[in-house]
């Protein structure tokens, strides 16, 4: 201890105390607070770009999430819409058959109806003619039975022969 | 005798090799006084080497004719004995001459100035101070072990080997870190020096300051713990080169350090760190006034725990190692000698690590103090 107060230099202490309190003092104007200034500038430049950028993530996030419901809720309107259209398909389908099949029977009727009263009539026209040629046969047996008996007689069957084809 | 160990070191490689072929050829005729007489001379170096001087020397030695050569510059000598007294260092011719100054003579004794006559007489009181011894200022006549001088020592102020050492490490730091602030103006992507920089500024800022200060109170004390963080280790590291001089092995540059962590911690203080030291909260009143003295005596232990760590690793780093290559010359033999410089080796490798050790340990235990004096009550 007594060797150290010995060695103990006063005008090396003073001269350090001296320099190194020049030396912080100028360092801490010219270098130490640039410095620092400049650190915490970059630190908060990096924190605040951090931020941002997962800020954006999220953003991004919410859209992607929008757009997904988005596309679900059209997705769902399509479904909807394609169903709607398939039973008004349906439906058309199904009342243009009931429409065809109340034509068709109409139809069928009507032609029904029409063949009906056709034959009516060509029964009435077969009738007529048959009640004419009956009048003709019988005109014609009437003067065979006055020439020949023979002849009237066969004349009758040939004639009766050419009705049945009728 | 004044020459870096470095050097020495590489002095040592041939003298290792010089040794290992004269100890071939003596056997040993020559080591009995020889190692004597070398003990001595190691022993002188390297007490030497941790003080001051008031010459820059590089390198002496001694020529044929048994003169001592010296190469270097001198430095201005300043002292204050009624008036300012500024002369050359050159005028002590290293010790061996008296100077004069306006008719008053100053002499070197035991590295230290002190008025003389113009033969340069030094008085001795004994240790007691009953008998009185005379010696010539060279120490030529008696050497008395306990003596001190009784001649009056002015105030000095000279602008030593450790003084200039001091400027140029001042002057390194300012133009790098000023170049390193200069730099972010452009970008704020450190470049050049500031790269390697940088990381160490963030450690003392993230690592040393932040923790023991606290987020919002640390700022104001950056200034100080990285000028004394880059201070310390650049100076320590320094010392450690060639050429370096050895400047925190003073007590006065380790004194002026840790005064200056005193003076901060004492000085932004808060009510709290007071109340802790004088009025203890939380113990009864008996303890307080017992506690209160204590507290206060711990104030001044801190700072002085800082002064005496620093000086002592620095100091004993120092002598160990240039003790270990003093082995070199002494052991002269083909074991010996490279078994201390391999061990001279590795020690230089593990002071490169107190280096920046101790700079961190001051650094760490000023941020320390700092924040128990600006910590809140959190009771």
């Amino acid at each position: 201890m007594e060797k150290l107060i010995e060695q103990f230099s006063f005008g090396l202490f003073f001269w350090q105390l001296l320099l190194f309190v020049a030396l912080l003092f100028l360092l801490r104007k010219y270098a130490w607070k640039p410095i620092l200034g400049a650190v915490e500038k970059r630190e908060e430049g990096i924190k605040g770009a951090l931020e941002a950028a997962e800020a954006a993530k999220k953003e991004m996030q919410n859209v992607t999430a929008d757009s997904e419901r988005l596309l679900k809720e059209a997705r769902a309107e399509r479904d909807v819409l394609l169903k709607e259209a398939r039973d008004i398909k349906a439906n058309i389908i199904a009342e243009a058959k009931e429409q065809a099949q109340v034509e068709g029977d109409k139809m069928i009727k009507q032609a029904q109806a029409t063949i009906e009263s056709e034959k009516k009539a060509a029964v009435a026209d077969i009738k007529a003619q048959v009640a004419n040629l009956s009048v003709e046969i019988a005109e014609k047996v009437i003067k065979q039975e006055l020439s020949d008996k023979g002849k009237q007689e066969k004349l009758v069957e040939d004639m009766l022969g050419d009705i049945k084809l009728n | 005798m004044r020459y870096s160990f470095f050097s020495k070191k590489l002095v040592a490689v041939i003298f290792l090799i010089a040794g290992f072929v004269s100890a071939q050829n003596h056997e040993g005729e020559e080591v009995e006084t020889g190692a004597h007489d070398l003990k001595t001379q190691i022993k002188e170096y390297i007490d030497h080497h941790l003080l001051d001087s008031y010459d820059f020397n590089l390198y002496s030695y001694t020529t044929d004719q048994g003169e001592h050569k010296y190469i270097g510059f001198p430095l201005p000598v300043i002292l204050w004995d009624n008036g300012l007294k500024v002369f050359s260092s050159s005028q002590f011719e290293h010790g061996e001459a008296v100077a004069e100054v306006d008719g008053n003579h100053y002499a070197l004794y035991h590295n230290k100035i002190y008025k003389t006559d113009a033969e340069g007489t030094i008085n001795f009181g004994g240790h007691h101070g009953d008998e009185t011894h005379t010696e010539d200022a060279f120490g030529e006549n008696l050497v008395v072990d306990d003596a001190h001088p009784t001649n009056e020592k002015p105030l000095d102020f000279s602008i030593t080997k450790n003084v200039v050492f001091i400027m140029a490490v001042a002057l390194l730091m300012f133009l790098v870190f000023r170049s390193m602030a200069k730099r972010y103006q452009k970008s704020t992507m450190p470049r050049g020096v500031g790269r390697f920089l940088e990381p160490l500024v963030l450690f003392v800022r993230d690592e040393i300051a932040i923790p023991n200060i606290g987020e919002h109170k640390y700022k104001r004390y950056m200034s100080y713990l990285l000028t004394v963080f880059f201070f310390v280790w650049v100076i320590n590291l320094l010392g450690l080169t060639p050429l370096g001089v050895n400047v925190t092995n003073n007590i006065a540059v380790t004194f002026a350090l840790a005064m200056i962590t005193y003076l901060i911690t004492t000085f932004t203080g808060n009510k709290n760190y007071w109340k802790h030291i004088f009025w203890m909260p939380g113990v009864p009143v008996p303890m307080k006034i017992i506690l209160a003295p204590i507290e206060l005596l711990g104030t001044f232990i801190k700072p002085f725990s800082l002064m005496i760590r620093l000086y002592a690793n620095i100091t004993a780093g120092h002598v160990v190692l240039m003790s270990i290559i003093g082995l070199m010359f002494i052991f002269k033999n083909w074991i010996g000698s490279p078994l201390s410089f391999l061990l001279a080796f590795a020690l230089s490798l593990l002071e490169l690590l107190v280096a920046a050790l101790q700079a961190y340990i001051f650094t760490m235990l000023s941020a320390l103090y700092f924040g128990m004096a600006v910590e809140e009550d959190h009771h």
